[in-house]
């Protein structure tokens, strides 16, 4: 039987960084993973011959060259990467569309600001209580507090549609919760979409994973691939092993999984069901299209757009297989690269139901997924122009896609709603990083990685 | 071999230095003012440079330790006699 210093569950972003901590610092470190790929929902596939991304839209959390603060920073100096490796190029400029009013937004929070201004004069101020409030607040510093973000946010911005239309992106890109969201986590989101930003490699998320790899393996880690792990035995308090799909044994002195915290407890032969946290129930269906001409030709130039049909947006599980009154259209195109992207591509990601999509069969399954497609993309061309007739080739990913990647319950996209800070479990050599510890992400599940390796871990 | 000069250490802990933070311009150090007030350095960085001088001089610094390694004239008076005992 194998022994390790740690075994990680998940080769994800979280996975992935923390692995590079430990064995940066001499650690024999094993990351486990049950799919044939790495990435879990950062993942990527082949469709038709091309190259898709899993969930990236864009990395938050953008930091320029030579910035010595932020998660980027800090992340880029915990794993010792050099900025450059990254490769990100900031965004062109994104918008929050509600009807007939749109607020723009770049890397230059002043441009959002001034938006603000032009059609909210009256909360210009206020937004900047607001900013003076989150810029600096440190979530770990009151990790007991709870409180609502629509709460703390409705009580300095009087205005409930620009409320309305702050909460869309950042409920979009990480809210495990429906309707709403802890404040703190509240402004770990809105640093990382409105005060950082938004940017991406060329050649997305691939280039991102390959760079982690190279440097976990480069520090002699070792990753398995379709190892997926079945059972974690315990023994007086403590993970004695792990037991794997094809019956493998392996021991480490510590575990840390990355699979979610209910996931992980259930791994557990000890787990009591009563004990566990409640699943998410947030989930989300996106298509892709891909255009015979680059998205700006036909007017496409914004790099992500939030929409939403009313004067108020709706976070919850929809009844139907998706919810068509709100939604994120994204164009991998529209960033500052240096050469542009050799096809065009729009993708465009609705709230949906898992139970939904999970009870069809497979027929039912391809042919809600065609119907989907094309409601998805009649309700995004109300706010963009209509693209329909430059498509060329299309692919769909849907709640039960998150539950193959990510492994969630309900492929609930953001994990449980309740999460897990500070990282520990009942076990006291069993940790959770990712997704469950709080934060989301491509930086955020990375700085996840680091933070409870250099906490629990490198003792 | 273990550095043993003060200028080996002070050579060691700048390499440490230039790999946590390589944005930093570490040429115009000054030995006597806290590493803080010349470097954007956070907490994590910190503990960093602890766990670098653990990893690489096979040395523990316990937590009420720290405080020496502020500025680069007490971290070398801080590890000089306790790497010779290495």
């Amino acid at each position: 039987m194998s022994t390790y210093d740690t075994i990680i569950i998940g080769a994800g972003m979280s996975g992935l960084a923390a692995g590079i901590r430990l064995a940066h610092f001499d650690q024999r470190v094993c990351i486990l993973e049950r799919h044939t790929r790495i990435g879990g929902l950062n993942s990527f596939y082949r469709h038709n011959g091309r190259n898709y991304d899993v969930g990236l839209h864009a990395v938050t959390n953008y930091a320029p060259k030579g910035a010595k603060r932020g998660p980027l920073t800090r992340m880029l100096r915990q794993l010792r990467l050099a900025w450059e490796e990254l490769a990100l190029s900031p965004q062109i400029g994104s918008a929050i569309c509600f009807p007939g009013l749109s607020l723009g937004f770049n890397n230059d929070f002043a441009l959002f600001e001034s938006e603000v201004g032009r059609h909210f004069p009256r909360q210009k101020d206020n937004l900047r209580r607001l900013v003076a409030e989150l810029v600096d607040y440190d979530q770990s510093a009151q990790p007991s507090a709870r409180s609502s973000a629509r709460e703390v946010v409705g009580r300095l911005i009087d205005d409930p549609l620009l409320v309305e239309m702050i909460f869309c992106p950042v409920l979009y890109y990480g809210g495990a919760r429906q309707r709403d969201m802890d404040f703190g986590q509240f402004c770990v989101m809105f640093r990382s979409i409105f005060l950082e930003g938004l940017a991406r490699p060329p050649a997305g998320i691939r280039l991102i994973l390959k760079k982690l790899v190279e440097k976990f393996k480069g520090l002699g880690g070792e990753l398995r691939l379709r190892s997926g792990v079945s059972r974690i035995a315990v023994k007086d308090g403590a993970a004695e092993k792990l037991v794997l799909d094809d019956g493998t044994e392996l021991e480490a002195r510590q575990v840390l999984s990355s699979a979610g915290w209910r996931e992980t407890l259930r791994l557990c032969d000890d787990a009591h069901e009563a004990a566990r946290p409640q699943p998410g129930r947030l989930s989300l269906v996106e298509s892709i299209s891909i255009l015979d001409t680059v998205p700006q030709e036909l007017g496409l130039a914004r790099t992500i757009v939030f929409f939403n049909d009313s004067e108020k947006f709706h976070y919850e599980r929809p009844d139907d297989l998706a919810d068509l009154r709100s939604g994120v259209i994204s164009s991998p195109n529209n960033f500052l690269y240096d050469e542009p992207l050799n096809e065009g591509v729009v993708r465009i990601t609705a709230q949906a139901s898992y139970d939904r999509w999970a009870a069809l069969d497979p027929s039912a399954y391809r042919l809600e997924k065609l119907r989907w497609y094309d409601r998805l993309v009649a309700s995004a061309v109300r706010f963009v122009p209509d693209f329909r007739s430059s498509v060329i080739d299309t692919d769909m990913f849907t709640p039960t896609t998150i539950r193959r990647y990510t492994g969630h319950e309900n492929g609930a996209v953001y994990g449980a709603p309740e999460k897990r800070p500070d990282g520990t479990t009942h076990l006291k050599n069993l940790f959770v990083c990712g997704t469950d510890q709080g934060l989301v992400g491509i930086i955020g599940a990375i700085i996840s990685g680091i933070t409870v390796a250099n906490r629990h871990l490198l003792k | 071999m273990q550095p043993v000069t003060g200028e080996e250490i002070k050579k060691a802990v700048v390499g440490i230095l230039a790999d946590i933070a390589p944005d930093e311009d570490l040429s115009s150090l000054q030995d006597d003012i806290p590493f803080a007030d010349q470097l954007e350095l956070d907490s994590m960085d910190f503990l960093d440079i602890v766990m670098e001088l653990r990893k690489r001089y096979r040395i523990q610094i316990p937590e009420e330790d720290y405080p020496q390694l502020a500025s680069m004239r007490s971290t070398v008076e801080y590890l000089q006699p306790r790497l010779e005992d290495v």
